[in-house]
């Protein structure tokens, strides 16, 4: 009973290591990273010893020490205690919704096998879409507690377009529970080991990539990335519902930020690219279609799997950064019309030729 | 004292104390982050209670969508004045509550029901498969009559809140 | 192992404070608020028989609730709204035109 109580505790802190250091890392690549898209240096003063670190240095100790060690001010008329309330409602969300996302198949230590996901609800993917609904009161109270008109009118838009493209987000996925039958995600990931036609991974891209594009559109808009970001762009209403939170306030509110960043990269490695699925690695080792195999250890392939996680969870961050210094930000009015009137209908025609083809195979 | 006993006690107390918060405070908006905060509780009662699917749905429905529309509408409508205490409605308000709880806790506490495991359920007892297959065999017509219901709640709020019609 | 009835007796408290606050405060998006405070506690109970009885039908039923609650909110909402548009009042007590 200890025991497995410890393992889940170790499964724990290990999940919430990983994304926060992730989070922090994410910061300097996006400061470094848009330098480099962008043809300039970026950011290289702050050194120890004369050692900048590219950057590394100022993001990642720099950085915290200015935000933690401003003064936190609430504002005069605003509410004391939503204002304090609002950032740790918007950081919960974000950190405790990648308890359900696997990084890896089991780990047999003896004769205990461990399930590599913090928590194995049979809900499974109802519990994301269930936290990503709660991180709209971050938003909405903060703006709220501000007393600011530009923080008002930030959080309403923010939270307006959150709601919107909650709904495109879940009406995508459900094509891909459709078609691999099931709600929990460690299934979802080891279902698409399968191979189709015997040579190709059943990821979800392959049988559902009209299913991935309105997924990742819907999780960049969720978390407020640009394109996406008019609710707190600078130049548009002076950073929206941010505008009264500094120091440890909005480091809150931007660890959450890369956080959710992590999450929906998280997300769309485990619905539509194999979670921790290399392609033909089996419990025992690779199998390859061609008739060759290659035996390794069991500590091996976990090794392997969770390393192909981890890569494709970076890779997915960096496209989202990627994405962010490359397109400009829609107006809002394109953001609601992008939303109900482009992705949604086309999440739902999605789901019935999903419904139409699983069953004609079904009945083939 | 079991486990599954103190957590009840513990989720018992949060909630009376966040849903008493929610009668008693002034400021509406606080009000209102007290109720999702009860909703919050009461799910996690949910789930404790083998009930999984429906204590989900209600953080993702009543706590992260219902709450939010109440919260967008209080800060809409932006009631300035804080409202009066009248000590006659007071009074008569928590004669009312205490009435009904001595009125209905002996009741509730009749000793031939005793354990709330009586039933011997199995291991997929309130999961998605199982609600779902009751909702669309024994429950189908209230399903379809439940979609109908909200397209004509949604019809009537937009056009009850338009400004000109 | 906790015993049906302190469920239930959870249930009549949280509906007691329901009723308390309908009565009680002047704020109209208040009390629609203690309604959905006692739509909860009334979901509780149902959930509380589902799981001693070993019947899924208390689920689906406590599934039907909160649909009709939320579509109950919405449109009591609404009318909020546009009473609020006329009367500047989130107050019951103005709203009483239809008093004779």
């Amino acid at each position: 009973m200890i025991i497995e109580l410890c393992i889940i505790a170790a499964k724990a802190f290990l999940v919430l290591f990983m994304v926060l250091n992730l989070a922090g890392i994410l910061g300097w690549i996006e400061r470094k990273g848009s330098a480099l898209i962008q043809d300039r240096i970026g950011a290289n003063r702050a050194s120890v010893l004369g050692f900048a670190g590219l950057g590394l240095v100022n993001t990642l100790i720099a950085d915290p020490i200015k935000f933690l060690t401003k003064e936190d001010f609430v504002p005069p008329q605003g509410d004391r205690l939503l204002h304090t309330l609002a950032p740790c409602l918007a950081l919960f969300p974000a950190l405790v919704t990648f308890a359900v996302i696997p990084f890896g198949d089991v780990l047999i230590l003896g004769d205990r096998v461990i399930n590599l996901q913090v928590a194995n609800l049979n809900v499974g993917i109802l519990y994301i879409f269930a936290m990503a609904s709660l991180s709209v009161y971050g938003i909405v109270i903060g703006a709220w507690a501000s007393n600011n008109k530009f923080s008002l009118l930030g959080g309403v838009r923010g939270s307006a377009q959150m709601i919107s493209y909650e709904i495109a987000m879940g009406l995508s996925v459900i094509g891909i529970l459709m078609v691999y039958g099931t709600l929990e995600l460690q299934e979802i990931a080891r279902a698409q080991g399968a191979l189709l036609w015997g040579w190709l991974p059943a990821w979800g891209i392959f049988l559902q990539p009209v299913a991935f594009l309105l997924f990742f559109t819907a999780a960049v808009a969720e978390t407020k990335r640009i394109p996406f970001d008019l609710p707190e762009a600078e130049p548009e209403i002076v950073a929206g519902y941010h505008v009264e939170y500094s120091g440890g306030k909005f480091l809150m509110f931007f660890a959450g930020e890369f956080a959710e960043i992590v999450t929906a990269a998280g997300l769309i490695t485990t619905l539509f690219f194999g979670g921790w699925q290399v392609p033909f690695l089996m419990r025992d080792g690779f199998h390859f279609p061609w008739g060759g195999s290659v035996h390794l250890p069991h500590l091996a392939v976990v090794a392997l799997q969770v390393g192909a996680f981890t890569l494709k969870v970076i890779f997915f961050c960096w496209l989202q950064i990627l994405l962010r210094w490359t397109l400009p930000r829609f107006r809002y009015d394109q953001v609601m019309r992008l939303g109900w009137k482009m992705l949604l209908p086309l999440a739902l025609v999605n789901v019935m030729a999903t419904a139409v083809v699983v069953v004609t195979l079904q009945n083939l | 004292m079991t486990g599954a006993m103190i957590l009840f006690l513990i989720l018992a107390g949060l909630s009376i104390a966040s849903s008493l918060l929610v009668i008693f405070q002034r400021n509406v908006v606080h009000s209102a982050v007290s109720l999702v905060a009860t909703l919050f509780f009461i799910a996690i009662l949910f789930v404790t209670l083998d009930a999984p699917m429906v204590g989900i749905l209600q953080v993702l429905v009543y706590a992260g969508a219902i709450m939010v529309l109440f919260l967008f509408v209080i800060m809409l409508l932006h009631p300035g004045v804080l409202e009066r205490r009248g000590v006659l409605w007071w009074g008569l308000g928590a004669v009312g509550a205490m009435l009904l709880i001595f009125e209905l806790v002996p009741l509730l506490s009749e000793s031939s029901w005793r354990a709330a495991d009586q039933a011997p359920i199995t291991g997929s007892f309130g999961s998605p498969e199982m609600l779902a297959q009751s909702l669309f065999t024994d429950f189908v017509l209230p399903f379809e009559i439940a979609s109908v219901l909200l397209l004509v709640a949604i019809l009537g709020a937009v056009v009850l809140a338009k400004r000109e019609i | 192992m906790v015993p049906l009835n302190y469920y239930l007796v959870l249930s009549a408290v949280i509906f007691a404070v329901g009723v308390a606050g309908v009565i009680i405060r002047r704020n109209i998006i208040v009390i629609l608020m203690s309604i959905e405070l006692m739509l909860n506690a009334v979901n509780l109970s149902f959930i509380a028989f589902a799981r001693s009885l070993g019947s899924m039908e208390g689920q689906a039923i406590v599934f039907f609730v909160m649909t009709v609650a939320a579509a109950e909110a919405v449109v009591g909402l609404a009318i909020i709204i546009s009473v609020f548009r006329h009367r500047q009042t989130l107050d019951p007590q103005e709203m009483q035109l239809l008093k004779w």
